[in-house]
């Protein structure tokens, strides 16, 4: 097993500690090699700041990665869009070494120098490699009875020239590791469909973003779950702040709870749902909440 | 000559008025587009936004027009049109590359930047607040995360990269 530093980013620590606690009991449990990676900055946003400024994206991303090769530890992220933005950041510095010394020119700056030593993770693809689906499955000591809408979100999977994780109409490996948990990874339409968060368009343009979240929604709410699944922060935020928008603006209340693949699993651990920060969520649900402490 | 702004540098060294050179230039291809409507009809923000992916495209190909359109900050990078695309144009990333023009050019929306202010000033684009603070006390975790809200002198060195990279400038709009 591979050694690896934490990456949070910027909505697990700042937003959702839940997640970040979660996500750390999971890899104790799973007996991870993991590290605190400090010091790290926002990613900076893929969707944002890439399409501002390359070689700030490219700063930015760098210096978090330089961070983990001084650990030699490959970096762990939790996040789609902190992991869309690193890898790729990573693989150009890689693959380019114009793009390389460019970057390293500003780095230099502040001591720095990027290497390309270290590869980027994402939670669910390392978790389907190492230990898999089979051997979470054997380690859950509280298997859940829950009715899951899972949604994969964009950057895990697209674009799939650089993931190189399989279909991105229909991918299996997420569903895989929630049934791990007991629970059921229900089908809906527009599955791999988008959120509506990414690209710079909630921060600027709310509405339109939370039309796309209602969509959704709105698919979800038919599926008849018990919550909603997801492995990215920001995916996460926008179902769970969304739908407190979405009733503010539209009157109209959803109320489905909304949990990180972490917050599962811890779960399935045996962790409650307040050791997770699940009852943290603005989203409140109060049978989702008496469910999960009837399956304890 | 600020290694901070090779869009601007490639349209300008290069005297190309026309973007889909520039674009070209970096490997995004966007010429071989048969407007056929392939990235429209997959596009979730298409459906309430009105955004057209494929008059993006046929503006790219065509001139500078495209960087005032409001379109082009629809999109939310989901990246779908690009898996589908029968040509495998990079229709997201030339999206990307054909914002950048537009910010190097001054075009930037102000929740943009605000946003990039808060990096510039925290490190993070969603810095933690006091709400969040008594969340992670009651969870039992330190009030400040592992990041730069915690490290000071780290902070100083990605905001030292930031000024490096001009994008203070840029943020603020007086790149020029």
């Amino acid at each position: 097993m591979e050694k690896l530093s934490l990456y949070l980013g910027c909505i697990t620590p700042n937003r959702y500690p839940g997640i970040e606690k979660a996500t750390k009991l999971c890899l104790d449990r799973l007996e991870i090699d993991y590290a605190d990676l400090s010091g790290a900055s926002c990613c900076p946003a893929p969707g944002v700041f890439r399409s501002f400024d390359k070689a700030t994206w490219l700063a930015l991303a760098s210096r978090n990665i330089v961070l983990s090769e001084e650990m030699e530890r490959d970096v762990l992220t939790i996040c789609n869009g902190c992991y869309g933005s690193l890898v790729d950041a990573n693989n150009e510095l890689k693959d380019d070494p114009a793009l390389k010394k460019s970057t390293n020119a500003h780095l230099e700056k502040i001591g720095k120098n990027f290497k390309g030593t270290v590869d980027v993770r994402h939670i669910i693809e390392l978790l389907y490699d190492e230990p898999g689906p089979e051997k979470i499955k054997e380690m859950v000591t509280s298997p859940l009875d829950l009715r899951v809408a899972l949604h994969y979100g964009c950057h895990l999977v697209k674009p799939s020239k650089e993931r190189k994780l399989g279909s991105t109409e229909d991918p299996r490996f997420f569903d895989e590791l929630v049934e791990a948990t007991g629970a059921e990874s229900v089908n809906y339409p527009d599955k791999m469909a988008c959120c509506g968060a990414g690209g710079g368009v909630r921060s600027a343009l709310l509405d339109k973003s939370l039309e796309m979240l209602e969509h959704k929604l709105s698919r979800i709410r038919d599926a008849d779950v018990d919550c909603i699944v997801n492995a990215c922060p920001f995916c996460h935020l926008q179902f769970d702040g969304g739908q407190v928008e979405i009733e503010e603006k539209r009157g109209t209340g959803y109320n489905i709870p909304v949990i990180h693949y972490s917050q599962l699993l811890g779960l399935a651990f045996g962790y409650l749902p307040e050791e997770l920060g699940i009852d943290l969520n603005l989203v409140t649900n109060e049978d989702f909440l008496l469910k999960l402490k009837g399956d304890r | 000559m600020s290694p901070g702004s090779e869009w601007r540098i490639t349209m300008n060294q290069s005297n190309k008025s026309n973007i889909s050179d520039a674009l070209k230039d970096a490997g995004l291809e966007i010429l071989t587009c048969l407007q056929c409507g392939t990235c429209s009809g997959s596009c979730p923000s298409g459906r309430y936004t009105g955004m057209i992916t494929r008059k993006i495209v046929r503006k790219a190909r065509v001139g500078k027009d495209v960087l005032h359109d409001p379109d082009l900050w629809m999109c939310t990078t989901c990246y779908t049109c690009q898996e589908r695309c029968p040509r495998e144009i990079k229709i997201t990333d030339a999206i990307l590359a054909i914002r950048t023009i537009a910010v190097h050019e001054g075009i930037m929306l102000p929740e943009h930047r605000r946003v990039s202010q808060l990096v510039l000033e925290y490190g993070h684009a969603v810095p933690i607040n006091d709400s969040v603070k008594e969340k992670r006390e009651s969870l039992g975790m330190e009030v400040l995360p592992e990041t730069v809200h915690k490290y000071p002198d780290a902070l100083a060195d990605v905001q030292t990269l930031l000024e490096s990279c001009g994008f203070d400038k840029l943020a603020a709009g007086s790149q020029e």
